[in-house]
């Protein structure tokens, strides 16, 4: 017999993903950019005691509203006298793990609600989607300000509300991704095998629904950022004197004519990490959706 | 038990219901269509029958019925003498380790997030006919009896060609050591070349271990180099079968005999196409269906339908006025 290279296969399992994003930055350079804001975004939230330069409620009497780049406030502070660049630091560990926490909350719901809407049929399938339709009724914004009506304030209560508002747009990819894909003949060659219908689920088509509900879920954590920068702002989502971005833009807004850095330094935080993630998530789905790509 | 036959079609009738034209808004009306009307055909063990018919003439249907995967309206299909709609327990375990089929769409029929290795191994794991240490060995060898390099094994369906898919998928359906392959147009789409290797693989692989197959095909010379016998089929109906030498060289039924002359042959120039439209199978008119094409139809034809008659041990046909062999 042919001598068989079996111990490349672990490593072989999926070679082109990893490969092919390395290529997707060296060819696409906003793509490279935006990875490496985010992902210093992500470093300087993990590591915000070592990086930030006071603790981010540290308030200094005497330098309030001092603009940037006065001595030892590089970014300024704000009307409490508390290091703007600081709270930023700290504030990007809320953004993210709110944006992360509820796009996993709102990814996991949408899983096992689409999967069981797709799957299921007659009166299940029905009620499922009257309540993925219920969902969908309302913008995500107004869904969370709802949940946090019921639920009250605090950071998980936002990562709550907002990864439920996720559930509805999440349930609906995941409900048409496992239609069509139960309609693939390998589906039906399985069953003709005799594979079990929850082997066939877990086998078949669980991996190919899970997928691209990564690729949705990269796309949505801008999207659950914004919406809980937005509950911050409407003084709804994170109590002060947390140092969330979306309450510091809020805190601010009143001086803006005088002191404008105070809103500016949250502000223009939140909007490149936007940007970055969102050009992170559209590389990751251009990459990766067999629609957009050409089949090798 | 070795001469009995392992599928048998006792006048399978599968009819759908179709919304038809002309229904208000309220009540649509429906029309019967009979993709099979009163099959009649058997495949004993180690035997090849090639089902040859135009676009729309019920193999694919006839397929799905010997596969289970849809249920004849009338008329029965059995799998070795058992009702394949009802088969359960040992009886299901054992149609399914046997009866292997290989897909139109080889793409579509491997799953695109498994690699080669595991697209083989799924049979074996299933019907457990491996253990864990001789799992890639097994493969390999499948996969080199097939033609196919096992240094594959790691990739992808997306890095495939389509000749490299059809040889995979011949290796998975052979993985779980069947009894009767069913292949519905197992090789159109392929460059000619690879069609015949493909073509050769499957009747070598068929003498070899004594497989029985059931070939689809609307080309009678895959027909005529792969399978023994051969049923022509019409409308829903096989008007035509025998051994596919005999029908091929003199055909009786004068629909046999239109394919013949419309497929096309080395050296000679492509003939002209069956003359006519194929009817629609809904309502079809009373008498024969090939009436309305036929060249020889007479007064008789509109009045009743022939029946499949045996003219000889080895030859069925369903015509009034056949063909002088
Ligand atoms: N699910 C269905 N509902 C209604 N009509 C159907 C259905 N499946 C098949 N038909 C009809 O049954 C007839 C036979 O279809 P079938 O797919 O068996 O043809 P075929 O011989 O395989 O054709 P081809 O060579 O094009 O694959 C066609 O007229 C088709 O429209
Ligand atoms: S029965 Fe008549 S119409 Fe039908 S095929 Fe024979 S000759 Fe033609
Ligand atoms: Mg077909």
């Amino acid at each position: 017999m042919v001598d068989i290279p079996v111990d490349t296969r672990l490593a072989a399992r999926r070679p082109t993903r990893l490969e092919g994003l390395r290529a997707l930055a060296r060819s696409n350079i906003y793509f490279a950019i935006a990875s490496i804001v985010v992902a210093l975004f992500i470093l300087s939230a993990t590591f915000a005691p070592l990086v930030s330069p006071h603790p981010p409620l540290d308030q200094d009497m005497a330098a309030f509203m001092s603009p940037p780049l006065t001595e030892n406030h590089m970014l300024g502070t704000d009307s409490f006298g508390r290091d703007l660049l600081a709270r930023t630091i700290y504030g990007a560990r809320y953004a993210l793990a709110i944006g992360f926490g509820a796009v996993l909350i709102g990814a996991l719901g949408g899983l096992i609600v689409g999967v069981a809407a797709g799957l299921s049929g007659g009166v299940t399938e029905w009620a499922l989607m009257r309540f993925i339709d219920a969902l969908l009724a309302l913008p995500s914004l107004i869904m969370a300000i709802a949940f946090i009506s019921i639920l009250g304030q605090g950071v998980d209560k936002v990562i709550l509300a907002v990864g439920v508002a996720l559930i509805g747009p999440f349930s609906r990819t995941v409900r048409a991704d496992v239609l069509q894909v139960k309609a693939q003949a390998f589906v039906e060659a399985a069953g003709l095998m005799g594979v079990k219908r929850l082997a066939i689920i877990w086998r078949h088509i669980l991996p190919n629904v899970i997928f691209p509900l990564a690729v949705q879920a990269t796309i949505r954590v801008s999207y659950a950022v914004l919406v809980s920068s937005g509950l911050s702002f409407l003084g709804i989502g994170v109590a002060p004197p947390t140092p969330d971005w979306g309450l510091m833009i809020a805190e601010g807004r009143s001086f803006v004519s005088f002191a404008p850095w105070i809103a500016g330094v949250p502000g223009t935080a939140l909007a490149i990490l936007l940007i970055a993630l969102s050009i992170v998530g559209d590389g990751v789905r251009e990459h990766f959706d067999p629609k957009l790509r050409k089949q090798g | 038990m070795s001469t009995a036959p392992i599928f048998r079609l006792l006048d399978v009738q599968k009819a759908y219901d179709v919304d038809a034209k002309g229904g208000s808004l309220f009540s649509r009306a429906k029309r019967r269509l009979r993709a099979l009307d009163g099959v009649r055909l058997s495949l004993a063990p180690g035997e090849s029958l090639a089902i040859v018919g135009e676009s729309g003439s019920g193999k694919t249907t006839l397929l799905r019925v010997l596969l289970g995967l849809t249920h004849p309206t009338d008329g029965r299909a059995l799998f070795r003498e058992k009702d394949i709609a009802s088969l359960d327990g040992v009886d299901r375990d054992r149609f399914c380790r046997e009866v292997a089929a290989i897909y139109q769409d080889a793409r579509g029929s491997l799953n695109p997030r498994m690699s080669v290795l595991d697209l083989i191994a799924e049979p074996l794991d299933h019907h457990k006919l491996c253990t864990n240490s001789d799992r890639s060995d097994r493969v390999a060898a499948l996969m080199s009896r097939v033609g196919l390099s096992p240094a594959m094994m790691s990739r992808y369906v997306s890095a495939l060609s389509g000749g490299q898919l059809r040889r995979i998928a011949i290796a998975r359906a052979l993985a779980s050591e069947p009894s009767v392959l069913v292949a519905d147009e197992a090789v159109s789409g392929l460059d000619v070349s690879t069609q015949a290797q493909i073509l050769k693989l499957l009747r070598d692989l068929q003498r070899e271990m004594g497989l029985s197959l059931l070939f689809i095909t609307h080309d009678l010379g895959v027909a005529a180099y792969l399978c023994d016998r051969i049923a022509v089929m019409y409308l829903g109906r096989v008007v035509e079968a025998g051994l596919t030498r005999e029908v091929l060289k003199a055909p009786a039924h004068p629909y046999t005999r239109a394919l013949l002359n419309a497929s096309p042959r080395f050296f000679a120039p492509i003939s002209d196409p069956l003359p006519g439209e194929v009817p629609s199978p809904i309502d079809l008119p009373p008498g024969c269906r090939f009436a309305g094409r036929c060249v020889r139809a007479q007064d008789d034809c509109q009045k009743s339908e022939p029946a499949l008659t045996p003219a000889s041990p080895t030859r069925m046909f369903a015509c009034f006025h056949p063909l002088a062999s």
